[in-house]
């Protein structure tokens, strides 16, 4: 007699769905052989890019072709890959619609479809200028841009601005910054650009002892802080960025990080996300608020954690087990803490490092533990090489969705100056 | 003290207890902010953002709030100044929202 199939299907095929599909494919290998489960990715595309790549496209330090691999290879061969855009969740019969007519049931779904950044909330941003000297560099296009842009700079105002928060990788225009810097003192222009970072934050960073490290080598680097400043619009023919309080900042290259927002179709299911399409996540659970079989990890939930590449790895740690002991029937046992940490490219092969959860704000120290070989908050060389071993660590371990050494899901307390 | 009532405030002045808020209150906080008298437009924002927070326990951003409050953007800067997410939600008695990261 065949078996009841229970179907797995998960929404995004990206950082967070791939390490989501890997996981849980190791987990239910002899389940998925026996027909006991079924395990769906969908996404609409298959090109995967490695997004922290795309810090450096800007520079010349990467080619598009160093970050982007077809999505398909990186997902396990005994899972379904579906290449469609999703149209709805129908939360109220268990299943997907996808834009092309095919409706898929599912015992559980997993949501993992990212932020979408859109320039198009904002006034004037997408007027003249656009691809011009006001570049989205979050995507590959604005990035290949921008990097041809930046290389026939003559000098004038650059600018580095955030629309508004939440972003992915908060600190990744920080890190922009300090990077042009140092590319534009490579190219011997440096003297003739002033260099802007302007922040709807009050400061440079959100969290207090980050920022403040952060706001002490911006000023080290002779880059101008901006701070409260809502841009509202922006006039790229006259040049400049015009807050919602009236205030302006002039530019001639323009490096915009533009709002961003979950994917459309989750806010056609009422009660799934927020006005702004996030999905509304239990933070500690990774459990939909909307409904129990629904749950959500990675850039797309809610959650106060920051949206970043490892934050969606050690979320996948928990949700795996959550989402085992739900097919079983069982009670939740683990917890997600908020942990999350970053690399934070200074330029001159040098970085930082930062490790923090919802309760414990980033601190100076060692990672991963008393003497670890990082150190926390301090710029050095082995956190720039940290950083750009991140690439062969993303493709060959972290989406493949093991356990990475000496980094632990819940944030360790070791090693930290508290 | 505000408006002739002890309540329980952060450092930055945000109320921790949103059942001790009055009317009094939050025209008592609006006035220490630099707005001297609350209009319909104020309020129609100020009863949305409390009511969000009452019934979701987190407090809307600028955005949502402009999308869903039935005030663009551009208004809300103009009856708050300066960040209007963190001052409506001082003035209807709610604690600080957390920034986002
Ligand atoms: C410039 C930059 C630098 C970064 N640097 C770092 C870093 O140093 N460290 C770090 O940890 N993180 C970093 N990040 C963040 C990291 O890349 C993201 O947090 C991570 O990719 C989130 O994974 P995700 O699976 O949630 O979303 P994504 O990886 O974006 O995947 C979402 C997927 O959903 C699909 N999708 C969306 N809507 C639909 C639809 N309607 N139909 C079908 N498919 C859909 C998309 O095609 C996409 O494949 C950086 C990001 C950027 C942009």
């Amino acid at each position: 007699m065949q078996p009841t199939t229970r179907h797995i299907v998960i929404l995004g095929g990206g950082t967070a769905g791939t390490i989501m599909a890997n996981r849980l494919a190791r987990h239910y290998a002899g389940d998925i052989k026996s027909g006991e489960i079924d395990i769906t990715v969908v996404d609409e595309n298959d090109v995967h890019v490695y997004q922290p790549g795309l810090l450096f496209l800007p520079f010349g330090m990467y080619d598009a072709d160093d970050i982007v691999k077809p999505r398909g290879k990186q997902l396990p061969s005994s899972a379904h890959y579906l290449q469609a855009r999703i149209a709805q969740v129908d939360s109220a019969q268990s299943r997907v619609l996808l834009e092309n007519g095919t409706a898929l049931p599912y015992d559980v779904l997993i949501i993992a479809t990212g932020t979408r950044t859109a320039p198009e909330e904002t006034e004037g941003m997408t007027g003249p200028g656009w691809q011009e000297k006001v570049f989205d560099w979050y995507t590959l296009e604005g990035s290949r841009a921008l990097a041809k842009a930046l290389s026939t700079f003559e000098g004038g105002n650059l600018v580095i601005s955030i629309t508004d928060m939440p972003i992915k990788c908060p600190v990744a225009p920080l890190e922009f910054a300090f990077l042009a810097d140092w590319y534009l003192q490579e190219r011997g222009i440096r003297d003739k650009v002033t260099i802007s970072y302007v922040t709807p934050l009050d400061a440079a960073f959100t969290k207090k002892a980050a920022a403040a490290a952060l706001a002490h080598l911006l000023e080290e680097k002779g880059i101008q802080l901006v701070t409260e400043f809502a841009t509202g619009s922006i006039d790229g023919a006259a040049g400049k960025l015009v807050s919602f309080d009236e205030r302006e900042v002039p530019f001639d290259l323009l490096a915009v990080v533009p709002v961003h927002a979950g994917a459309e179709f989750l806010t056609k299911t009422p009660g799934l996300a927020n006005a702004m399409g996030f999905v509304k996540t239990d933070p500690a659970t990774l459990q939909s608020q909307h409904q129990p079989n629904i749950f959500a990890l990675g850039d797309a939930t809610d959650v106060p954690a920051s949206k970043a590449g490892s934050v969606a790895h050690f979320e996948a740690e928990v949700l795996e087990q959550n989402v085992i002991r739900f097919l079983d029937g069982k009670p939740f046992t683990d917890t997600f803490d908020g942990h999350a940490n970053c690399f934070i490219e200074t330029g001159f092969h040098k970085a930082l490092l930062i490790d923090f959860n919802y309760d414990t704000d980033p601190v100076s120290g060692h990672f991963p533990f008393s003497v670890g070989p990082l150190t926390l908050l301090k710029e050095s060389r082995l956190n720039h090489l940290g950083k750009m071993a991140f690439k062969y660590v993303y493709w060959h371990a972290l989406l493949p969705g093991y356990d990475l050494p000496g980094v632990p899901t819940h944030m360790s307390l070791s090693g930290k100056d508290l | 003290m505000f408006a002739g009532a002890t309540v329980e405030v952060d450092s930055e002045g945000f109320l921790q207890d949103p059942a001790q808020w009055t009317k009094e209150i939050a025209e008592a906080i609006a006035a220490a902010n630099g707005i001297p008298e609350l209009t319909d437009r104020h309020w129609l924002v100020l009863h949305f953002m409390r009511d969000t927070f009452l019934t979701t326990g987190t407090a809307p951003t600028i955005r949502s709030l402009g999308k869903e409050s039935g005030v663009e953007v551009k208004e809300l800067y103009k009856l708050f100044p300066k960040g209007p997410a963190k001052l409506a939600a001082k003035i209807c008695g709610i604690p600080k929202p957390h920034g986002c990261i």
